[in-house]
């Protein structure tokens, strides 16, 4: 049963792998975005993380999937399942990147500009930097809470953790063990995604200093 | 864009809705509730009990929504319990709940100053008393908006109940998408009134604030 579920295990880790890598550049682009002076796009990309974030996952992953084709669009399902949670973790990391882009103190800017950076220099070296380190603790949050919400995924045929532990189950009767299984291994899963953002945040103070 | 369908099926979604909101509504003072009461062992000077409180939290933090639903729906039947959908699906969402609510409350009750008890105690508040002047008020007004974001946590958690065939809001989109093939539409608009609902809440969590705010003095 075990080794039945670790094909599940790593359906689950790497969509939500994949969603995670994508999803946390984008949320960044998606944050510029939004502070853009261009109202057109500003408004847009408000709109789109507003919309994104009210949306229950599973609701989200069949629009993509059944409602996209009638776009002109067709996924397959585990293609579908990764742009769904991208798009999804995308917007709730958009709110992450701009809250550390709002909170950035603005002298520094003005001085990164009085010494003659442009304004894409200044945020590749001085802004940049800085905001990923702020925004790391809730960045591995959200990462989390992608995870947990990654079940939604079967709703579409990908066989996840959580499906796998459900086929199991309905093919011995005996629902109790699959599902206990699988409840530890997320727990294990997000325990060691939390250890390994300690210990990297732990680094980065000892290098770095104190934000 | 075939709105008309939609328009045409609006009794389907005001039945989800209308299922989403109570199961939400209920759900959240059950888990409430549970959760305050979950606070005895949290708080408690046993180190044992706390413990055990605090890995039982941590460990129903973890497990994703889903699965919990499965536990409850194919799971307790095995061990002699029998739940049909809707028991399920209350009891899911209370049992998810309650260990988000009770990190939340403790929390906010952690952040209370610690020097303010004491001072409480010298005026000669103790017990029931003292919970209900000084440390209920102020724990309810701190976590609020946290209360807001789980709540909405829980609106759009109560979608994956539409799996067990529970006819909530997302049942009702996937019905009339099967039925008349307008999917875009059909979860668009779904979408939409998640949206809807999330907004009511953050409005009623500000609401609340603005309230908050007038009752006490500012420099809390």
């Amino acid at each position: 049963m075990l080794l039945d579920l670790l094909s599940g295990v790593a359906t689950t880790v790497a969509v939500s792998g994949l969603a995670i890598a994508a999803g946390v550049p984008l949320g960044l682009l998606l944050a510029l975005g939004r502070c853009a002076k261009t109202r057109v796009l500003s408004v847009a990309c408000a709109l789109y993380a507003s919309l994104v974030r009210a949306a229950p996952v599973v609701t989200f992953v069949m629009l993509i999937f059944f409602g996209l084709p009638a776009l002109g669009v067709s996924l397959d399902p585990l293609p579908a399942a990764v742009v769904a949670l991208t798009l999804n973790t995308t917007a709730f990391n958009s709110e992450i990147w701009r809250a550390a882009i709002v909170d950035f103190p603005r002298g520094q800017q003005e001085a990164a500009r009085a010494f003659g950076l442009t304004r894409a220099l200044a945020f590749r070296r001085i802004v940049f930097p800085q905001i990923w380190r702020a925004s790391l603790p809730a960045l591995v949050n959200e990462m989390t809470l992608l995870i947990k919400a990654s079940p939604a995924i079967a709703i579409i045929g990908v066989v996840d953790l959580t499906r796998k532990a459900r086929q199991i189950a309905a093919t011995t009767y005996e629902p109790l063990p699959p599902f206990l299984a699988a409840a530890v291994i997320y727990g294990v899963v997000l325990v060691i995604l939390v250890i390994a953002a300690r210990a990297l945040e732990r680094r980065l103070r000892a290098r770095l200093g104190r934000l | 864009m075939r709105v008309d369908v939609i328009w045409n099926q609006l009794p389907q979604f005001a039945i989800g809705l209308g299922n989403t909101l109570w199961l939400c509504t209920v759900s959240t003072v059950l888990s409430l509730l549970l959760g305050a009461l979950l606070m005895v062992p949290l708080m408690s000077r046993n180190t044992a009990l706390r413990g055990a409180a605090q890995a039982l939290v941590d460990a129903g933090r973890c497990i994703p929504f889903l699965l919990l639903t499965y536990l409850v729906y194919f799971a307790l039947p095995t061990l002699g319990v029998t739940v049909d959908k809707w028991s399920a699906a209350l009891i899911t969402l209370v049992a998810y709940n309650t260990a988000y609510m009770a990190e939340i409350l403790r929390a906010g009750w952690a952040h209370l100053p610690a020097g303010q008890t004491d001072a409480a105690h010298a005026f000669g508040y103790t017990g029931w008393k003292l919970f209900r002047r000084i440390i209920g008020p102020q724990v309810l007004i701190a976590v609020g908006p946290v209360i807001g974001n789980q709540l909405i946590q829980l609106i759009k958690d109560s979608a994956f109940l539409s799996i067990i065939t529970v006819p909530e809001l997302t049942f009702a989109a996937n019905y009339v998408q099967s039925y008349y093939f307008v999917p875009f539409e059909s979860f668009l608009f779904a979408t939409l009134l998640y949206w809807a609902l999330c907004g009511g809440v953050e409005w009623l969590v500000h609401r609340g604030e603005r309230y908050a705010s007038l009752v006490r003095p500012s420099n809390g």
